[in-house]
C-alpha cells in the first residue's frame, strides 16, 4: 500500500499545518500514575512540578494545566500544553476513602470533589489535540475507562499514545497492554523511577510534534 | 419470586432514541436495580456522556455509580475511508448495572465475565 493511503490525507494535512503548541491531556483511571508522570515530564523540562501525588485514589480532583512545556528529544522539539486530569471512573464510593483512615465527612467531601473532577476531565476531551493514556501495567488493561478513552480518540481521529506505567513493579506486564490495543503505540515506563523516559520523549515528539 | 431483573436492549430499540434519551433510560433503569445488556453498545461519545451523567447523580448513601463493561470498539476501515482519513467506529455489546450489584470478574477482547448480586 502506498505512503499516501497508509498515512491518509488528514494525517498529512495535520503534519503540514501543524499547530505551534499541542494541547495534550494525560488521562487514565485513578492511581495509574498520571500526576506522577505529569510531574516527571514538567520537572525534566522546566524544573517544576504539577501537583501532589498520593496512594489514596482521586488525589487529583481538578484539572491542572502547564503551558508551553518544550520537550526536546533526539534533535526534535515539540511544545506542549500539558493537561493533567483527574482519574476517570464510573463509580465513586465514599466508603473506599474511609478505608484509608478518613473520617466519614472527609470521605464524603472527597467523593463529591472526585465526581466533579471526573466531569471536568470528560469535558476537557473536547479541547485537546491528543491524549497520553496512562495504564497501570500491573492491572487488567480492558477497563471501561481505557476502552472509552481509546474509543473517543479513535472517533475524533486524534493521536493517542499509551503509556504502560509502573514497570518497576514485579507483576507489571506491558506486553498484555500492547496485545490488548495493538493499533496504538505503547511505551513501557516507570514514571516514579524515571525508567524509559527518553523513549517516551522520543515517542511524544514523534506523535504530537 | 425474588431476583434481579435483566433487560436485553435491542439495537432497534436504542436506535429509535436520541443519545440523551438513551442515557436517561439507561440511568433510570440502572438506578432501579436492573442489569442491562445493550446489544450494540454505546458510541464512545455516548459512553463519556453516560459517565458524566452518572457523576452528577452519585450521592453518598443512595447511589455510588455504575459498572459498565463493553468490548473494545472495532474500526470499520475501507481503503476509501483510510485514504481520506475517515473511519467508522463499530460499537459492541455492553453490560451496565449498579456498581453495588454488578462486579466484573474478568474481561478481555471477546469475553465479559461478571458477578451479579442483590442490592447490598
Amino acid at each position: 500500500m502506498g505512503l499516501m493511503s497508509k498515512l491518509g490525507f488528514s494525517h498529512l494535512f495535520n503534519r503540514i499545518f501543524r499547530k505551534k503548541v499541542s494541547r495534550i491531556g494525560i488521562y487514565g483511571p485513578p492511581n495509574a500514575g498520571k500526576t506522577t508522570l505529569a510531574n516527571r515530564i514538567v520537572r525534566d523540562f522546566t524544573g517544576d512540578a504539577m501537583g501532589p501525588v498520593s496512594p489514596v485514589p482521586h488525589e487529583t480532583r481538578r484539572v491542572r494545566r502547564r503551558e508551553g512545556v518544550q520537550i526536546e528529544s533526539n534533535g526534535s522539539k515539540v511544545k506542549l500544553d500539558v493537561v493533567d486530569t483527574p482519574g476517570l471512573a464510573t463509580k465513586i464510593d465514599f466508603h473506599d476513602f474511609m478505608a484509608f483512615g478518613m473520617t466519614e465527612d472527609e470521605a464524603k467531601r472527597r467523593a463529591k470533589e472526585a465526581t466533579e473532577g471526573v466531569i471536568e476531565a470528560v469535558k476537557w476531551l473536547d479541547d485537546l489535540d491528543g491524549v497520553i493514556l496512562v495504564m497501570d501495567a500491573t492491572e487488567d488493561p480492558y477497563t471501561q475507562v481505557n476502552v472509552t478513552v481509546i474509543g473517543n480518540m479513535e472517533a475524533r481521529k486524534l493521536p493517542l499514545l499509551i503509556v504502560a506505567n509502573k514497570i518497576d513493579l514485579p507483576t507489571a506486564s506491558p506486553a498484555r497492554i500492547h496485545s490488548a490495543f495493538p493499533q496504538h503505540p505503547m511505551v513501557p515506563i516507570s514514571a516514579l523511577a524515571g525508567q524509559n523516559m527518553d523513549m517516551l520523549y522520543d515517542k511524544i515528539a514523534d506523535r504530537f510534534g | 419470586m425474588e431476583g434481579i431483573q435483566l433487560d436485553l436492549l435491542s439495537e432497534d430499540m436504542l436506535e429509535s432514541m436520541t443519545p440523551m434519551e438513551k442515557i436517561r433510560h439507561i440511568l433510570d433503569e440502572v438506578r432501579n436495580g436492573k442489569i442491562l445488556v445493550v446489544e450494540k453498545g454505546l458510541t464512545p461519545n455516548e459512553q463519556t456522556k453516560l459517565i458524566e451523567m452518572t457523576m452528577t447523580e452519585i450521592s453518598p448513601e443512595d447511589f455510588s455509580g455504575i459498572e459498565i463493561e463493553s468490548y473494545p470498539v472495532k474500526q470499520n476501515y475501507t481503503i476509501f475511508n483510510r485514504f481520506f482519513g475517515k473511519n467508522t467506529v463499530k460499537t459492541r455489546l455492553t453490560v451496565i448495572g449498579p456498581a453495588n450489584q454488578l462486579k466484573t470478574i474478568k474481561k478481555d477482547r471477546d469475553l465479559i465475565s461478571a458477578l451479579v448480586s442483590s442490592r447490598s
